[in-house]
């Protein structure tokens, strides 16, 4: 397994190099340039002009794409364009309320969509299964950012049982939770859509296979061979899954900060690209790059575990 | 052949078309898709017809009213009819659809068709394009090519077009490996076929039927895409009428007239539906084996 693992991060590294570099391209294929767009049409020549010295835009192009590597090493991920303050500093402030909310829709799609593509699938073809397929494909269909109105609506608005903005102090547990609550459901909701259709289609698929036969064959309890036989057949598609779920959450949860007005990433890049703000969108770019490879490298690894044989390849 | 169907006179001959549009029919949820799509496309056309009013007249003095005669939904806080609003919204909702599932498909087929053809170089550089570019969720990507280009109905195009290109890429780039190598590709290209003719006439209509359930599933994703970045003022440019920019608008008078934010994701979360079913029961007519 320690081989695998090391094997896995060392692969990590070119991609995430491989994803860096497109950021960098994109940011600077910007019509015009980032100074001015930053500075707007009006702005002076001389002005303009300090600016690409102060991003460092006057300097030859590799010059640049090495800055910006060695800054990252050094965690340095350069000013904000418009506040001047390290944009480290927002993102450190920022992040962990992403990491929260992000962590806590996926437990929620867990805990929830799993039980619900087990039992869908097994009693396929009946009402519960209807039932749970027609939820499912409303999920799906559902922008996050739209469900997170309506509960913002019918929860604070109306019953005034949530906070309707912000996101509550990490020293006071119970109000932070509270804040959590809404944005959180939101998008754990349409996790569990997600993960209960696969769940549920992986699940029809090792139900039928032999072993599952075998094992009714020898008698064991309908539960154990659901959850010891057939289930843990199905963790191997449905953990590779997860992990793009993951991922795909993290763009949803873009919209869902600035629904409910918390802090996050997210709103921070909005605020920045409303703003021209380069080098923030740049730094943000880049933490959701970091984020996506350390979900992929974790996918890969959790495989690892629960599929003995991906160890060996 | 003639013998053949001599000594086998019970089996009828079905072509693939007819037996896709019987298992397509007979799955109910995909027909309610269509049904689905048709109507908001008709809604769409005929939206000068249908609308009870100007979706752009605006009343200062009727500002933020609730539902009321001849306005069934309210009226917005310029004074505009919501409903109307909402009616002519489902033309820059299909029109982004579908012309940048359009176009991100056709680019992305030819990516990936060329990729796969061609091999070599060309296929490494290609196919890691489309890898990096598929590391990220499709809103972020939308979000990030969006804020380069900038606002308005072309960029929002090109912007989700070129979010979507590499997932068609992805696709179109598998069956190609394997079909270039089949022997009806062989014959033709004995026979002198170019390379042009080759991937339009033997290998992209083999890989269509796949890349036709992406595009509608697609289609769905791109509404919905097409509605966040107007959520955020990316996207579709006021005064015209787009559903996320009236959530938008509509959340700050949440307490006083809900129904500016709700109606039009009511009309949003429909479309997306309508495409994602198409898109199921197309799947499923497409590859039985799929089938839940």
């Amino acid at each position: 397994m320690a081989v695998y693992a090391l094997k896995r991060i060392l692969l990590a590294v070119p991609t995430l190099l491989a994803v860096l570099t497109l950021i960098f391209i994109i940011v600077r294929v910007v019509p015009g340039d980032p100074a001015t767009a930053a500075l707007g049409d009006y702005a002076s020549k001389e002005a303009v002009e300090a600016l690409r010295q102060r991003m460092g835009l006057d300097k030859p192009l590799y010059v640049q794409y090495v800055d910006f590597l060695s800054g990252l090493l050094r965690g340095d991920l350069g000013r904000s364009l418009i506040s001047s303050q390290p944009v480290i500093d927002q993102i450190r402030f920022a992040l962990p309320h992403t990491i929260e909310l992000a962590v806590a829709a996926i437990l929620i799609g867990l805990v929830l969509g799993i039980p619900v593509g087990i039992i869908t699938a097994v009693r396929r073809n009946t009402m519960v299964d209807y039932v749970g397929r027609v939820l499912s494909l409303a999920g799906l269909s559902f922008p996050a950012f739209y469900l997170g109105i309506l509960l913002l609506y019918f929860f604070s608005v109306r019953w005034r049982l949530f906070p309707t903005l912000g996101a509550g102090n990490f020293s006071d547990p119970l109000a932070n939770l509270h804040h959590l609550a809404l944005p959180a459901i939101s998008l754990g909701l349409i996790e569990t859509a997600y993960i209960g259709r696969m769940t549920r289609s992986v699940m029809i698929n090792v139900l039928g296979d032999d072993y599952v036969r075998t094992a009714r064959a020898k008698g064991l309890s309908n539960r154990v061979v659901l959850l010891r036989h057939a289930f843990r057949a199905a963790l191997i598609p449905i953990v590779s899954l997860v992990g793009i779920f993951a991922i795909s959450l993290i763009g949803s949860s873009v919209l869902t900060e600035i629904v409910f007005s918390r802090p996050g990433l997210g709103r921070l890049m909005v605020g920045a690209i409303r703003q021209r703000d380069y080098t923030t969108v740049q730094s943000i770019m880049v933490i959701y790059a970091c984020f996506i490879v350390f979900i992929n490298l974790i996918t890969d690894l959790v495989y690892g575990l629960v599929d003995p044989r991906v160890r060996y390849e | 052949m003639a013998q053949a169907e001599a000594t086998l006179p019970s089996v009828r001959y079905v072509s693939q078309r007819r037996r896709l549009w019987r298992t397509f029919t007979q799955n109910r949820a995909a027909l309610v898709g269509l049904a689905m799509v048709a109507i908001i496309v008709f809604v769409a056309v005929a939206a000068p017809l249908l609308a009870p009013h100007d979706p752009l007249e605006q009343s200062v003095v009727n500002r933020l009213t609730p539902p009321s005669e001849g306005y069934p939904l309210g009226r917005d806080d310029y004074g505009r009819d919501i409903l109307s609003r909402i009616i002519y919204g489902a033309r820059a909702a299909l029109l982004v659809g579908i012309v940048s599932v359009a176009f991100g498909g056709l680019l992305g087929t030819a990516m990936g068709t060329v990729a796969g053809f061609r091999g070599g170089r060309v296929e490494t550089t290609i196919m890691r394009v489309v890898d990096v570019m598929l590391a990220f969720p499709d809103l972020i990507t939308g979000l990030l090519v969006a804020a380069v280009l900038g606002g308005g109905m072309t960029n929002l195009i090109l912007a989700i077009g070129l979010t979507i290109a590499p997932r068609f890429a992805r696709v179109a780039h598998g069956p190609t490996l394997s079909l270039k190598n089949k022997d009806f590709v062989e014959a033709a290209r004995a026979l002198g076929a170019r390379d042009g003719r080759l991937l339009l006439v033997h290998i992209v209509p083999n890989v269509a039927g796949e890349l036709l359930v992406l595009a509608s599933l697609w289609t769905a994703s791109a509404i919905r895409l097409e509605a966040s970045l107007s959520f955020i003022g990316l996207g579709v440019q006021p005064p015209t009428p787009s559903w996320g920019q009236m959530i938008r608008d509509g959340t700050i008078h949440l307490t006083d007239v809900p129904l500016f934010s709700l109606a039009p994701g009511i009309a949003l979360l429909l479309t997306v539906l309508a495409f994602n079913l198409l898109g199921d029961g197309l799947r499923d007519a497409l590859d039985p084996k799929a089938q839940a």
